[in-house]
């Protein structure tokens, strides 16, 4: 295994050796079954779809994924492990990736652990499957998304707080600059390409056609680039704030 | 073999490290002294590969740091300052994770966590989460992880820092155990460490080298090198009989005690003989006499204190 695996393990097992992992799925499995059943009306809808569980992904996100990114590097350079880290002989690439993909596996278990969800529309309908396997592998990347700004936010701040802050603002606007009140609330001088192109850096616009089975590659690219250009992005704050 | 060459290191307005050049062989342990935030820590992060120098460069066994650094950094041991490690990880666990990053497998891995465990009498502990752990325990982990691989370049920021006298015996041992085939470099402010485990000491003061020798040397350089310390039990003017040596510097009486003087030799050369001599002859009331050996304290002052003045 090299050493991208090695940190990717170690980090994983950290957040199963506080209470944090456990934590962060048990309130994602609460606040999951409220959204869909008290606010989305899972079955007054009577419809065997994922829509309202899905739907409600991006707002759960925006609090909880920050949570879990806020110390990813926050918590390397409080406690002076950077430097212990970084003078191994491990590419900063691997570090940066293997504790991203941690971060992304744990937010990925606590997905895989709403799957009552799936067995009870499969029980109570006629659901089509391939959607709800869409919605998951999209709400999974949208996740990924989030935890990638995090991972760049940590690194730019010894406060793992203010990482979480930082973090939400920034999620925030990726995720409302595709929904219509604010596509809406621009100028008609602004040519239609460039609202087009604002609305293509949403989160919703490329979620919301993945939860409804729209399956685009393009939707997927959007997230793997988008990941790509933050863990970078991370790498080079990294590299100009370890001195301090 | 470890080369620093012109080494630089700028933050915007705040040189820390300025033109630092030395170089240091097997079997040599090097006390990198100098006061606080003249550029140690700085110099030994750069040599870690861990910040990248504004200009110059580190050659470690012939690899580039810059160009090499994977390989450069196979080759060394680190315990940063404060000896940071993973809290939430038990010893054993954290010391399997650096030897697995080291590149060890199977047998070899547990024969290798094992090891170290054994050498920084760690076995006690090793199932203990590291944040429960004691200063001198989470100390020693660090020492561990950094001798794990049996590095060629063993780098340790003040080693001993919040250890008990006991527990510094045994560190400075182990120091002097490992360092017969490899080249120690330890950063501290105890001067008695650098007397004890060193065989080389370079002292810096505001990013340059003032100062650099076997501690034994640099002690000669003091200013109280060979002077002869004396008690008289009467009021005596030996400054007037002395007038007539020219080997002596100077005279400095004690601060505390009008009685004690302190007679400094000219150039480091012995003086003993005269002085007693004149003493006898001049019949001095003399309670105590003896010749000092010059310490690394004072040296260290002379060339750290108000900038580079060389001693």
């Amino acid at each position: 295994m090299g050493s991208l695996g090695i940190i990717f393990r170690r980090e994983l097992a950290s957040y199963f050796a506080t209470p944090l992992a456990y934590i962060f799925i048990v309130i994602f499995l609460i606040t999951n079954g409220i959204f869909t059943f008290e606010l989305g009306g899972f079955f007054l809808r009577g419809q065997a779809d994922l829509l309202p569980f899905f739907s409600f992904h991006p707002w759960l996100y925006l609090f909880m994924v920050p949570a879990i990114a806020m110390t990813l590097w926050a918590d390397e350079r409080k406690t002076g492990t950077i430097e212990l880290l970084l003078t191994l002989p491990i590419r900063l690439a691997d570090a940066v990736l293997g504790k991203f993909l941690a971060a992304w596996a744990l937010t990925g278990i606590a997905l895989g652990l709403t799957f009552p969800i799936w067995l009870t529309v499969n029980y109570l309908g006629d659901p089509d499957n391939g959607v709800i396997a869409a919605g998951y592998l999209g709400s999974w990347f949208m996740a990924g998304g989030f935890l990638a700004i995090g991972s760049c936010m940590s690194a730019a701040t010894k406060n793992s707080v203010i990482a979480f802050i930082l973090t939400v603002t920034l999620c925030f606007l990726f995720v409302i600059m595709g929904s219509p009140i604010l596509l809406d609330a621009f100028p008609d001088w602004v040519p239609q390409a460039a609202v087009d192109a604002f609305a293509a850096m949403g989160f919703l616009t490329h979620f919301d056609s993945i939860s409804k089975g729209v399956l685009e590659w393009r939707d997927f690219l959007f997230f793997t680039v988008f990941i790509g250009a933050w863990l970078f992005a991370s790498a080079i704050v990294i590299e100009i704030k370890k001195a301090n | 073999m470890i080369e620093i060459n012109h080494l630089t290191k700028r933050f915007e307005q705040f040189t820390a490290v300025n033109d630092l050049s030395f170089t240091v062989g097997e079997g040599e342990v090097l006390g990198f002294l100098g006061p606080n935030g003249a550029g140690k820590s700085t110099t030994m992060k750069i040599i870690t590969g861990f910040l990248a120098p504004t200009s110059g460069s580190v050659t470690v066994d012939g690899h580039d740091l810059a160009s090499d650094a994977l390989a450069a950094k196979a080759l060394m041991g680190y315990l940063p300052e404060g000896a940071p490690s993973y809290g939430d990880m038990t010893t054993l666990a954290f010391l399997r994770f650096v030897a697995e990053v080291r590149g060890y497998r199977g047998a070899e891995l547990d024969r290798r966590v094992e090891r170290v465990l054994a050498q920084v009498e760690l076995e006690a502990v090793a199932l203990q989460k590291i944040e429960t752990l004691s200063k001198g325990f989470k100390r020693r982990v660090g020492l561990a992880q950094a001798i794990m691989h049996d590095p060629k370049l063993l780098i340790l920021d003040e080693p001993t820092d919040g250890l008990d006298p006991n527990q510094k015996q045994h560190v400075r041992e182990l120091i002097k155990n490992l360092a017969r085939d490899k080249i120690v470099i330890i950063s501290t402010h105890i001067l008695e460490e650098v007397s004890a485990v060193c065989t080389r000491a370079i002292i810096i003061a505001a990013g340059r080298v003032v100062a650099d020798g076997t501690p034994s040397e640099l002690e000669a350089r003091s200013h109280y090198h060979q002077a002869v310390s004396l008690r008289l039990s009467e009021s005596y003017d030996v400054a007037a009989d002395l007038a007539s040596l020219d080997c002596i510097a100077g005279i400095e009486v004690d601060a505390e005690d009008a009685l004690g003087l302190r007679i400094l030799a000219r150039d480091g050369k012995s003086i003993y003989s005269q002085v007693s001599h004149l003493a006898q002859e001049k019949d001095w009331p003399i309670e105590e006499l003896h010749v000092t050996r010059g310490q690394l304290e004072d040296l260290f002052k002379q060339v750290t204190a108000g900038g580079a003045q060389h001693g």
